[in-house]
């Protein structure tokens, strides 16, 4: 199944961490299932070379990731002012090869309801399961927020010292970038922020990668690296136990609760885009 | 207090601190950014260990290295009722370094296809590392049916666990991550599930801990 979704093709996707690649010279990766050759050239720059046609693809550096295109970028990789504040590190937490759709990562992420089960000790516990009622709207710039969202956790982030009630904001940016903002523990009008961009590598396989947005007070690089990695590879099992691996957009699919909501107006939206890669389309 | 080099996606990290846990000894961790930093291959780390694995201890100056080799120390010096590894029983300790050389084979076969899917170690012939996990298993799926067959619970004789469950059980429990699934392997499902009910059992990322155990009552009725 090749990707005929245009919004897909003429998307910008994050498909190489720039300091891995650096420590390679080269990598082998796959983008809808085309096989790319990522490479630095000897300017320092990346190279991005579509194999089966020998051809280079457009290539931009930005958060540290390379970003490719297989059509025709008509707008710009994602804005995100947080990575740019100065007392914000800006980290990647390692890019992380996933057997499922990258869809259903996006909807897995926007779920608070998982928390006491697959995070239990960490970003919650039995029996504090209740997802509270939230907010979620569509906004004029096309993106989904939900706001509102709280949530009580043992161990919030990697300087939490004992529990807390959590605020979340969740973004949904493109069908393949999601972000939460949530309370820093030590300042609680900041939030930190989290950001995945998923590389569809097939419909039922992708490549997450992400940029944590910490605030520096407190922190340290390794231990917002270790906390991401301990909570990503919690989900990992989880998300590669999804039957089936591709996100059903029919309504009536996987009948969804309250605390879904979020989740079903990603599906509409999705839907409303024509987006099918990683998906089953809706009858 | 004793030092571990650790990282929480490691297997031969996380028998350590299984091991640890069981026996209820403090210990601090010192986490290495193995993925994607590769701190465990840098220069500082090499001077600790010259081979660049992990896990290394350091107990007051002793610096060990080899998951295995840890699990024999750390069980002789700390395990006070002497039955993780039991230093009087000569049978039984061949039959305990039996299988810690059998986990060792795991490690090369099962967390190696694991890197491969989970970690981009592309390099990784990932066919011949899930043949070679499924032989092991195989193997080891026998000789536990005829454990169980015989009233035992665990890898070697006798009425506890051991350092050799210890050995083989994170790859064994991770191995999916490698595409090789357990699903013809009854006998090791349910060692896994016994073995994550033994008091002091702690999970890592990817490991969940088992559901409520069966009472007794309903298997014998059953």
């Amino acid at each position: 199944m090749s990707c005929h979704d245009r919004i897909l093709l003429d998307d910008w996707h994050a498909v190489a961490d720039l300091e891995q690649l650096k420590s390679g010279a080269h990598l082998k990766t796959e983008l809808f299932e085309r096989v790319l050759k990522v490479s630095i050239q000897p300017n320092g720059m990346p190279a991005v070379t579509l194999c089966a046609e020998g051809r280079d693809l457009p290539v931009q550096v930005k958060y540290g990731f390379v970003w490719t295109s297989l059509g025709t970028p008509d707008r710009g990789i994602i804005d995100i002012p947080e990575a740019l504040e100065a007392d914000r590190y800006l980290v990647s937490g390692g890019s992380f090869p996933v057997k499922v759709s990258g869809l259903r990562v996006v909807e897995n992420f926007l779920d608070m309801g998982h928390f006491p089960f697959v995070h239990t000790g960490w970003l919650g516990e039995e029996p504090h399961t209740e997802v509270a009622p939230y907010q979620v709207e569509l906004t004029s710039d096309d993106e989904i927020i939900a706001t509102e969202c709280f949530f009580h956790q043992p161990v919030a982030s990697p300087t939490a010292d004992g529990g807390i009630e959590v605020e979340y904001k969740y973004r949904v940016y493109r069908p393949y970038i999601v972000a939460l903002y949530k309370t820093n523990p030590l300042y609680p009008d900041r939030m930190d922020y989290i950001v995945l961009f998923i590389q569809p590598v097939g419909p039922e396989s992708c490549v997450v990668h992400n940029m944590l947005c910490y605030i520096k007070e407190g922190m340290s690089e390794p231990d917002i690296r270790w906390f991401m990695q301990l909570i990503f590879a919690q989900d990992k099992p989880i998300l590669e136990n999804q039957i089936p691996r591709r996100l059903p957009l029919d309504p009536r699919a996987e009948t969804p609760i309250r605390a879904d909501k979020v989740a079903i107006l990603y599906r509409r939206w999705l839907r409303d885009h024509d987006v099918n890669y990683g998906a089953i389309p809706a009858a | 207090m004793i030092k571990l080099y650790d990282y929480e996606l490691s297997g031969n990290c996380y028998k350590l601190r299984l091991l640890m846990s069981f026996l209820g000894v403090e210990y601090e961790s010192k986490l290495i950014d193995f993925y994607p930093g590769n701190q465990h291959k840098s220069e500082g780390f090499r001077q600790i260990n010259p081979l660049g694995q992990l896990p290394v201890v350091d107990d007051d100056g002793l610096v060990l290295r080899d998951a295995q080799a840890i699990l024999v120390y750390l069980a002789s010096k700390y395990d006070a009722s002497g039955k993780w590894y039991p230093r009087d029983n000569p049978a039984l300790l061949g039959q305990i370094s039996q299988w810690l050389a059998f986990a060792d084979g795991i490690t090369a076969t099962a967390s190696a296809a694991r890197l491969h899917d989970a970690l981009f170690y592309t390099q990784i012939d990932v066919d011949a590392a899930r043949a070679g996990a499924n032989t092991l298993f195989r193997i080891l799926d026998e000789h536990l049916y005829f454990a169980e067959e015989a009233g035992q619970d665990w890898i070697c004789p006798g009425d506890h666990p051991t350092i050799a469950d210890i050995a083989c059980f994170p790859y064994i429990m991770l191995s999916e991550e490698g595409g090789v699934s357990r699903m013809d392997y009854p006998a090791i499902r349910r060692w896994c599930d016994r073995f994550k009910r033994i008091p002091g059992f702690t999970v890592m990322s990817g490991v969940f801990p088992a559901g409520p155990a069966v009472s007794g009552s309903i298997v014998s009725a059953a």
